[in-house]
């Protein structure tokens, strides 16, 4: 069970993983954003707590798994493994710069803590599947982790995924949909619509649930009720808004400006996000001291 | 020393693999194979008996396969991925790029019926440009194992070195070129042949078509070199350049597109770095189309004869070019 301490532990770390995100596309000027805001929650609870993981021994081969599919949203992983202390929180200015450890989307070579290499979309479904896999046939108890995004949910080798886990009953895999319903050049429903993904996922023999995406109470029970369901992998859909906490994103989609890669021109505005994202942070910070 | 064995005796390829990979099984539990609904043609549906859950059935899923072998051998396992030529080649090639690759994974990855050894699945199962397709992945080491022997001794050596490889595998009878224990370094062509006047780079079915070849040019006093060039990535340069050096002449032999395959690789070399007389045999511009060997092999001019034509081209390019410059 989840108590309120870790919970705010849980808000207290999505907020300065959205803080840290900002801080990494505002020092480059560009960047998505939109993906990255949005998985912050999922993020925190994952790294927070959920997950096996040894900073100081990134390669350590009991630990869990984790793929981003969705490997755009990088820049909000390397926040967490720097928060987590992977390496320097200092790291994440180097962003896309040359010669950096942090690359746009997620290279397992070159950074501590990346397990899987993605980029491509619909590919990292199939290599935390292969994770679940070889975990249990090497006799291992680690869980493979994986985060795709709706949008992604177009590409077929998703659903050819979908039907190999099922099939193979990995039940040390979980899966979460980033529903965040919008993809690069518009709403998912509008470019390819996808219907009810978690009925096409419960059709391929999934354990499937639908939760509030930035909630990381709900995202945390979630995990709990995956691993008890036995013999099936499980997706939960993390309902969720493209660039959610980062007002700048937030205003843009609602005025329905594309934030999928958003500029960031105005170093003024930047400051004024960072110190209201810093504000958040506090916040929660004086609930957890007021406790 | 190598040293071709009695004419005419074949080995079933696909039996070798199927053995191969379960005896490896055996002594090493880290080794896992792949399949993508070919597990009965390719012969490994056996491995299922002794290792249920080591044979892994993908069903007809080439991309999955590929992506889940890539996250297996993240967590430890050595996998050996199947499926035909063509489909582990063009089907696979981004998640053989991203997911293995650049991951830098230790994936072995293995392509059967290549070329026109598709036979009666014609053209649409026709790989004749996987080495092709697969020589853009950075640090892919590409075989092309030439028979049973062979094939055998390169499975034990990929399956203990760390790294991304792909084996293009005929999987019914194959001659038998090597003596029993004969040893292979990857990365090194072998001499099958000595000779002065011209030199024949081959692999796979193409490795007996070069020997014979060498006895049709024989009769016609010319002395031909024949290296076995089961490494098409990295080639083998020092032994392409000493032998261009030694007979000043160059055929490459090849079950594939010589616009993207071995004859390319070779000519790179060449011109680069000693530039001679060189002729290709290899499958051009074209498509594949259902038929028997005997007829493909004429078909695609891939015979002992159609080598001792572009033999015998090379050299007389040679002797004129050593005309032209004697005159100076």
């Amino acid at each position: 069970m989840l108590d309120s301490k870790q919970e705010t532990e849980f808000e207290i770390l999505a907020a300065e993983i959205r803080l840290e995100t900002f801080r990494e596309l505002a020092e480059l000027g560009f960047g998505h954003i939109g993906g990255a805001m949005s998985i912050a929650d999922v993020l925190a609870v994952l790294y927070g707590g959920v997950m096996k993981i040894d900073p100081e021994n990134p390669a350590w081969e009991d630990r869990d798994y984790f793929a981003l599919s969705k490997g755009h949203a990088g820049p909000a992983v390397y926040a967490a493994l720097a928060l987590r202390g992977f390496f320097l929180k200092e790291q994440l200015k180097t962003l896309n710069k040359s010669g950096t450890m942090l690359p746009s989307h997620c290279s397992r070579i070159h950074t501590p803590g990346i397990d899987l290499t993605t980029g491509s979309l619909g590919q990292g479904i199939s290599t935390a599947a292969g994770a679940a896999l070889a975990s249990r046939i090497l006799g291992g108890d680690n869980y493979a982790y994986c985060i795709i995004g709706d949008g992604e949910c177009d590409e077929g080798q998703i659903w050819e995924a979908a039907l190999f886990a099922a099939h193979q009953k990995l039940d040390h895999f979980i899966l979460f949909v980033d529903a965040n319903k919008l993809q690069l050049d518009g709403p998912v429903a509008e470019i390819c619509c996808m219907g009810d993904i978690g009925e096409k996922f419960r059709s391929f023999n999934w354990h499937v649930q639908t939760v509030d995406g930035h909630s990381v109470a709900a995202i945390y029970r979630a995990i709990e009720a995956a691993k008890a369901a036995v013999g099936q992998p499980s997706v939960v859909v993390l309902e969720t808004i493209k660039g959610k906490g980062c007002a700048l994103a937030e205003e843009a989609a609602a005025k329905g400006q594309g934030i999928h890669h958003m500029l960031f021109p105005d170093q003024e505005t930047n400051r004024r996000e960072i110190a209201r994202m810093e504000q958040v942070v506090s916040d929660l910070k004086a609930k957890r001291g007021s406790r | 020393m190598v040293v071709r064995a009695a004419e005419n005796s074949t080995v079933e390829m696909r039996g070798v693999y199927a053995k191969t990979l379960i005896d490896m099984a055996r002594s090493d539990s880290r080794v896992v194979a792949l399949d993508c609904d070919l597990a009965a043609p390719i012969g490994i549906i056996g491995m299922a008996k002794e290792f249920p859950k080591r044979l892994i059935d993908c069903g007809i899923m080439e991309a999955n396969m590929a992506g889940v072998a890539a996250g297996m051998s993240a967590r430890g396992c050595i996998p050996f991925t199947h499926t035909f030529a063509c489909f582990q080649s063009r089907k696979c090639l981004d998640q053989i790029f991203l997911s293995a690759g650049f991951a830098d994974l230790n994936v072995k990855f293995v392509g059967s019926d290549p070329g026109i050894l598709a036979l009666y699945n014609g053209a649409s199962h026709m790989g004749l440009e996987d080495m092709g397709v697969l020589r853009n992945v950075p640090n892919l080491t590409l075989l092309e194992p030439s028979d049973s022997v062979m094939l055998e001794n390169l499975l034990r050596q990929v399956k203990d070195t760390y790294g991304l490889f792909y084996i293009r595998m005929n999987r019914k009878n194959a001659t038998t070129i090597y003596e029993p224990a004969t040893d292979f370094t990857i990365g090194k062509g072998l001499e099958l042949r000595k000779g002065r006047d011209v030199t024949i780079f081959a692999s796979g079915i193409m490795v007996e078509q070069a020997l014979r070849a060498a006895e049709l040019l024989a009769a016609q006093k010319i002395d031909a070199q024949v290296i076995d060039l089961f490494t098409w990535h990295p080639i083998d340069r020092d032994l392409i350049v000493r032998s261009a050096k030694e007979t000043g002449a160059v055929v490459t032999a090849e079950n594939h597109r010589v616009a993207s395959g071995l004859g390319a690789a070779v000519a790179s070399v060449l011109l680069e770095n000693c530039p001679v007389p060189m002729e290709r045999v290899g499958i051009g511009d074209v498509y594949g189309e259902v038929g028997e060997l005997p007829y493909l092999m004429e078909q695609f001019h891939l015979r002992a004869e159609d080598i001792a034509l572009k033999a015998e081209k090379a050299v007389a390019r040679k002797r004129e070019q050593f005309t032209f410059f004697s005159k100076f």
